[in-house]
């Protein structure tokens, strides 16, 4: 059944400023995706209707794209939908296991299942460029570093108990599923200055430098250098 | 002699609101784009094309030749596409600099808009990081606060609007062409060379695809000259670049230095392998490049270097594996992702990982033989140089490096009757480990190697 005329005027002020971005209407077709999965959790044969009648595209072209990406899903997912990194070096360090052991924690669920509480749902992930933080896991696309089979377990006890938690690089609080799409989708939630600049890990690298003073050259100092350089030993 | 390390892009990362306007102006933020402004568009491209920068995205195309490719006075909506799929398994540089300095690159791509005459201009970022997303379009809202994209920027007559568009999950998007066919709303299926973007990019509009890095490393190149940039790294691999380093080591973590720094001095300074541990293999450019081994410890990480050594310095991203550590179970799970990735476009990548990976799998079951091995090697060959993009020339290098080095541990699983190794031995809480994540104490570097 196709969205209500309340939820369908809703939409269409929301779809409407995000089609207005784009120099070619259909550049709006993933965010588009992306607000209606924010409106029912998942993209439904609804929600493809609606994005094809939107851009002028048939609901068979839609479905083509929607298939072809894995942030898309096509039935409900949990409140918080985490993914537990498996790709060589989370894996390695310890990702196999932690999703082996959080699946059985779960109650077994597969893949984008969620649990019948309907608060999580599990996914295993490729690599999400955090690898300094192996092993990795990502709550409604928020940053989890350095886990273990207990964090994440507890994790999810807290998720699913309705505790707060905190990601390690990201927000004070976790969104939701939903709200997390409405963000993809190209709205903001005011959360942007929330969190850390940088985790541990990145600033490693710095405080060496730091530490040794060793910095970029300096744009006169270099000249000089470079000159006295090339006169000791050419290239 | 130029330092060890040399932050530039990570330099700040340690100012608490770094990714404000007014955390990114303390460091001397935004002062780039006026420069750029009252140069010609042509003299940008220059500087950049003198400065030597090679894109970071792992191809190492000369940044400044590609701007200079798009058409000059031909009255067409010209494009500047910032490609943040960031997705190459080890590299994790581009997420972090756009979640600790995103008006870095917003004004990277200010001034990159003005030399090639774009009115638009799209940061394609995966989908899969959320925080990022909102740092980055809150850097564009401040951004245009300030004047400094918009219309007639700081008055000078340039107009520039930056559009941060989220993905929806897929690898293949990072490859430039499949980003245009994704950017306009369409599965992400890569295109055929030529026509270039130059020419006929996004909506068939001259159109210049850069990496994160890449056009964050401009700022600096304007503010310090080409000759500063130059006078970084190696004769033909110049200026600086994001090292991460990950897995094995003690202290994992990212290192901004010259190109050419090696992996024994990276190691050193991350205080060596995990304790009690030795070196088995690596990658110096993710797992597309392919593996290398303790005898690669001193080539020196640049462009040229890498690729005598037979692989490649890609994304320099630097994942570490220990003696504990299955080459083949390593191996078969980055080609589960390739075929997992693959578009399905073209026969040899798509049929050819999914043949490599029942292959990979009989090998790691211990029910492979010598023969699998020279067949996987063939259906390799049929991969390299047939397929549609580079996603299918980048899903053999781990497989044929892996046999290049380790053929016998192939063997050895079918002689065992399986995988000789304890998946346990390897993690971050086996016994004898650091790995916390960049946050212990710098003791004495431990290396074993």
């Amino acid at each position: 059944m196709p969205f209500s005329d309340d939820v369908r005027a809703r939409l269409d002020v929301d779809a409407d400023q995000i089609i207005g971005k784009y120099p070619g209407a259909r550049s709006a077709l993933l965010p588009l995706l992306h607000l209606v999965q924010a409106e029912e959790g998942y993209v439904s044969e609804d929600g493809i209707g609606y994005c094809a009648g939107k851009l002028g595209l048939t609901e068979t072209d839609v479905t083509g794209v929607v298939s072809f990406y894995t942030m898309y899903k096509r039935g409900p997912v949990g409140k918080y939908h985490v993914g537990v990194c498996t790709n060589t070096v989370c894996g390695v360090l310890g990702g196999y296991q932690i999703l082996a052991e959080l699946r059985e924690h779960l109650g077994g669920v597969d893949d984008d299942e969620a649990t019948p509480d309907g608060q999580v749902s599990l996914e295993h992930l490729e690599c999400n460029a955090a690898c300094v933080y192996a092993p990795v896991v990502m709550v409604n696309w928020e940053f989890f570093d350095n886990m273990t089979p207990q964090s994440a377990r507890q994790l999810t006890d807290d998720l699913r108990a309705g505790n707060n938690v905190t990601p390690s690089r990201g927000p004070d609080r976790l969104v939701t599923w939903r709200e997390a799409a409405r963000i993809l989708a190209g709205f903001n939630d005011g959360l942007a200055t929330e969190g850390p600049t940088a985790g541990p890990a990145d600033l490693v690298g710095l405080k060496i430098a730091q530490e040794h003073d060793w910095t970029a050259p300096e744009p006169d100092r270099k000249v000089s250098d470079k000159a006295g350089e090339q006169a000791k030993e050419p290239r | 002699m130029t330092d060890t390390l040399t932050p530039v892009l990570t330099a700040h990362w340690d100012q608490p609101d770094l990714f404000t306007i007014d955390g990114y102006k303390r460091v001397g933020g935004w002062q780039a784009l006026p420069k750029a402004l009252g140069m010609t568009r042509d003299e940008v491209i220059t500087l950049v094309k003198n400065a030597g920068l090679r894109g970071r995205g792992g191809a190492g195309f000369a940044t400044g030749v590609k701007w200079g490719f798009l058409p000059k006075g031909d009255d067409k909506p010209h494009y500047l596409v910032v490609n943040a799929d960031e997705s190459e398994p080890g590299a994790c540089k581009d997420i972090p600099l756009m979640m600790a300095n995103p008006h870095l690159l917003i004004e990277g791509a200010a001034i990159a808009s003005y030399a090639i005459g774009a009115g638009h201009a799209f940061i394609y970022v995966r989908g899969e990081v959320l925080h990022v997303i909102r740092r980055l379009r809150n850097a564009v809202q401040e951004a245009r606060a300030a004047g400094y994209i918009g219309q007639n920027v700081l008055g000078s007559g340039f107009d520039v609007d930056i559009i941060i568009h989220a993905g929806a999950g897929a690898y293949i998007c990072g490859e430039e062409t499949a980003l245009l066919d994704s950017l306009e709303g369409k599965r992400g299926l890569p295109r055929n060379k030529p026509p270039f973007p130059a020419v006929a990019g996004v909506y068939s509009l001259p159109t210049n695809v850069n990496n994160v890095e890449s056009i964050a490393t401009v700022p600096s190149m304007l503010m310090n000259g080409a000759d500063w940039f130059a006078g970084i790294g190696t004769e033909k691999s110049k200026g600086f670049g994001i090292f991460n380093l990950s897995g094995h080591v003690t202290t994992p973590g990212t290192y901004e230095a010259p190109l050419g720094i090696t992996l024994r001095e990276l190691l050193e300074l991350s205080d060596g392998m995990r304790g009690g541990h030795r070196l088995k293999f690596w990658t110096a450019g993710g797992s597309s490049a392919g593996i290398l081994t303790d005898q690669h410890l001193d080539m020196p990480m640049d462009f040229e270097s890498v690729a005598a050594a037979g692989s490649g310095l890609g994304t320099r991203s630097v994942m570490i594996f220990d003696e504990t550590t299955c080459v083949v179970g390593a191996v078969l799970r980055w080609t589960e992702f390739y075929q997992h990735e693959s578009c399905g476009k073209c026969t040899p990548c798509r049929e050819g990982t999914f043949w490599l990976v029942r292959i990979l799998e009989r090998l790691e079951h211990g029910q492979g033989t010598e023969e699998d091995v020279e067949k996987m090697l063939d259906v390799c060959d049929n991969i390299t140089g047939r397929a549609f993009c580079a996603l299918g020339d980048s899903a053999t290098p781990p497989i044929t490096s892996a046999v290049k080095y380790f053929r016998d541990e192939f063997i050895q699983h079918h002689k065992e009757g399986g995988c000789p190794f304890d998946p346990a031995a390897s993690t971050v809480w086996a016994e004898g480990l650091g790995g916390s994540g960049g946050s212990s104490p710098r003791g004495p570097a431990g290396s074993e190697t």
